[in-house]
């Protein structure tokens, strides 16, 4: 309960992660890393978009855009302003909070207007944001215009990557367990029941929205200090697309779900690789199959941890279901 | 005057094209409330089906019959693949949330796009000129050929020809009617899937006529070809309310003419913007389209 130990829990974490990570990077081989990095990333972006798609029951097909702003503007800050502030390691860490600090800005401008709309309407007009967003860029000489912005400091490693991961995991399983998650949830479930019950709902959805686009923006810096170039097609429909999918087939308002989905759909174009060029077929042919066989994901709306509650209250004999 | 009346007659034969697609979207939406991903890949399959018939056609036969061959050809092709989609994707998920139904017709149009990249390959193909283009009215400022003239005809004729279906014939009004309410229709005998398959086979049927339309104006196609017009054409649909024949017809034109516009008077790299900006400020001052009716949730 109290505070130190929670503080030493994250130190523990944080600790854990850099010693992974450092026995990784001397023990695996460099395409092992990537893979392992990339997944970090697809985790952050899968959690972020639970929030909007999975436990608001929003469906946002514009992810990839706020992504962009986070890799945009971090990367702006980064390598064209430049300068012995911004290269330092405190000065990119600060970078990328700027960068998802505005991709919240951009998520709250986006958010305030379409979130009225619903359904498919709403998937509709954020997938047109996304795609705006995108050709915003691709118009930007500041920031190379559709060449792209090459070299951005090489600043994320696995640790980076890892500890936001967690930050993120922490940061929404605490959001879903306040009472702005179980409103958040309400919406979900009945935007009208909800309103009913004195729940502002365009204001919850808002919240929502800009919590998840921090969120991708951060992944997008993560994402543009890793790669070290940037381009407008790095964050297109279909990076918006794979983002929906990973959250998809996890399972829609599951944590651990995004997280599983996330790894899985960054894996799966390695592990296809038997296939040679097949695999770009095999992978919506699995997609769709999982949507035939299983609707609601691999986690539906459960969590890891729930297998192990329901143990424990069996055991205690209080639980039954 | 002549760059504006030029933009106009580019913009409406562009427009043409976006219509045909959109109708496909307005119709399976109006029937089934699901955005089909897919059809945009259909549309793109249309085009290199046209390719492959007019390349197997034997070069003596006369023009018009080639035309029409292709034509055909590439609207059965379409319907054919339209119909197995439904049938093996769509179908078992009649009473699933929507938006699986939605996630799998994503699945749908990624599996075909990648299949149209193995089979043809990513590089971009040239479309056969079947018609040779010629300048059928030719002033300083204006040019008008007859590609653009049959892009218009034939596109202006389908959509009467679909309007007569729609509202004049038993077919169109079960359409209707399950477009109405689908419940409500099958207790009154109608036989939904029966309708939900005729939808698709004329919506795919368009979207094969739109893309030989496309492939005799812009001869370069590629499997990705698809991805961009469909978008568009989606836009033209929600533009025009979503499950109106008649507003998308007029969204796709609508869509068309902005574009022309926006790259004359600002630039080409707006182009692809200027349809979503559209729909925005559709869909924030009238959230139901230009034709569409609210529906009102209830409890």
């Amino acid at each position: 309960m109290s505070v130190p130990k929670q503080f030493l829990i994250a130190v523990a974490v944080t600790l854990g992660i850099w010693a992974l990570g450092w026995v990784l990077e001397e023990n695996i081989n460099a395409y092992y890393l990537r893979v392992i990095i990339n997944c970090g990333i697809a985790i952050i972006l899968a959690l972020s978009l639970n929030l909007v798609n999975g436990c608001a029951g929003q469906f946002s097909l514009g992810h990839a855009g706020f992504m962009g702003v986070g890799a945009y503007m971090s990367a702006y800050l980064t390598s064209v302003v430049g300068g012995a502030l911004w290269t330092s390691p405190w000065g990119v860490g600060a970078a990328i909070i700027t960068g998802g600090l505005t991709a919240a800005v951009a998520g709250y401008l986006v958010g305030l207007p379409s979130l009225r709309l619903k359904g498919d309407y709403l998937a509709i007009v954020t997938l047109g944001f996304g795609e705006i967003i995108r050709i915003i860029f691709l118009n930007m000489e500041v920031v190379g215009g559709a060449r792209g912005l090459p070299g951005i400091p090489r600043f994320s490693n696995f640790f980076w990557v890892f500890t936001w991961a967690a930050i993120t995991l922490v940061f929404l399983k605490r959001l879903s367990e306040s009472s702005y998650g179980r409103a958040i949830l309400s919406i979900r479930e009945d935007e009208v029941a909800a309103e009913a019950m004195g729940i502002n709902v365009s204001h919850y959805k808002v919240v929502a929205f800009v919590i998840s686009s921090f969120f991708a923006g951060v992944a997008g810096a993560l994402f543009a200090h890793y790669q070290g170039f940037i381009d407008p097609q790095s964050f297109n429909f279909n990076r918006s697309v794979d983002v929906v999918i990973m959250v998809v087939i996890g399972g829609m308002g599951s944590l651990t779900g995004a997280i599983i989905g996330g790894v899985i759909v960054t894996m799966m174009p390695e592990l296809l690789r038997v296939f040679e060029q097949y695999r770009l077929v095999v992978f919506p042919l699995i997609l769709i199959v999982v949507m035939l066989v299983r609707p609601m994901g691999i986690m539906g709306y459960r969590e890891v941890w729930h297998f192990w509650g329901k143990k424990k209250k069996l055991a205690s004999g209080e639980g039954s279901a | 005057m002549e760059e504006f009346i030029q933009n106009i007659v580019n913009g409406v034969a562009q427009g043409s094209v976006y219509a045909l697609v959109a109708l496909g979207y307005t119709m399976v939406y109006g029937v089934l409330q699901f955005i089909n991903f897919a059809h945009s890949d259909i549309f793109m399959l249309g085009a290199f089906a046209g390719l492959y018939i007019a390349s197997w056609l034997s070069p003596s036969l006369p023009p018009a019959v080639t035309v029409f061959l292709v034509f055909g050809g590439a609207m059965l092709f379409c319907t054919a693949v339209a119909l197995l989609t439904e049938r093996i994707a769509y179908r078992p998920l009649r009473k699933a949330p929507r938006l699986n139904v939605l996630i799998t017709a994503i699945g749908v149009s990624l599996l075909l796009q990648n299949l149209g990249q193995v089979i043809f390959g990513s590089d971009p193909r040239v479309f056969p000129a079947l018609i040779p283009t010629r300048a059928l009215f030719g002033t300083e400022g204006i040019v008008i050929n007859n590609i653009q003239v049959i892009v218009i005809f034939v596109s202006l004729s389908l959509m009467l020809l679909l309007n007569y279906i729609v509202h004049h014939t038993k077919m169109g009004i079960a359409m209707r009617a399950v477009s109405y309410d689908i419940q409500v229709a099958s207790l009154m005998g109608i036989p939904s899937d029966r309708i939900i398959v005729f939808t698709f086979m004329i919506g795919s049927a368009l979207a094969g006529s739109a893309a030989i339309l496309y492939g005799l104006s812009y001869p370069k196609i590629e499997p990705l070809l698809g991805v961009m017009i469909g978008l568009k054409a989606f836009v033209a649909a929600v533009f025009g309310g979503i499950g109106n024949i008649m507003g998308a017809a007029l969204g796709g034109i609508i869509i068309g003419l902005a574009e022309a516009f926006v790259v004359f008077y600002v630039s080409s790299s707006f182009r692809d913007a200027i349809a979503f900006g559209i729909l925005i400020l559709v869909l924030l001052l009238k959230p139901a389209g230009l034709f569409g009716t609210v529906r009102r949730e209830k409890v």
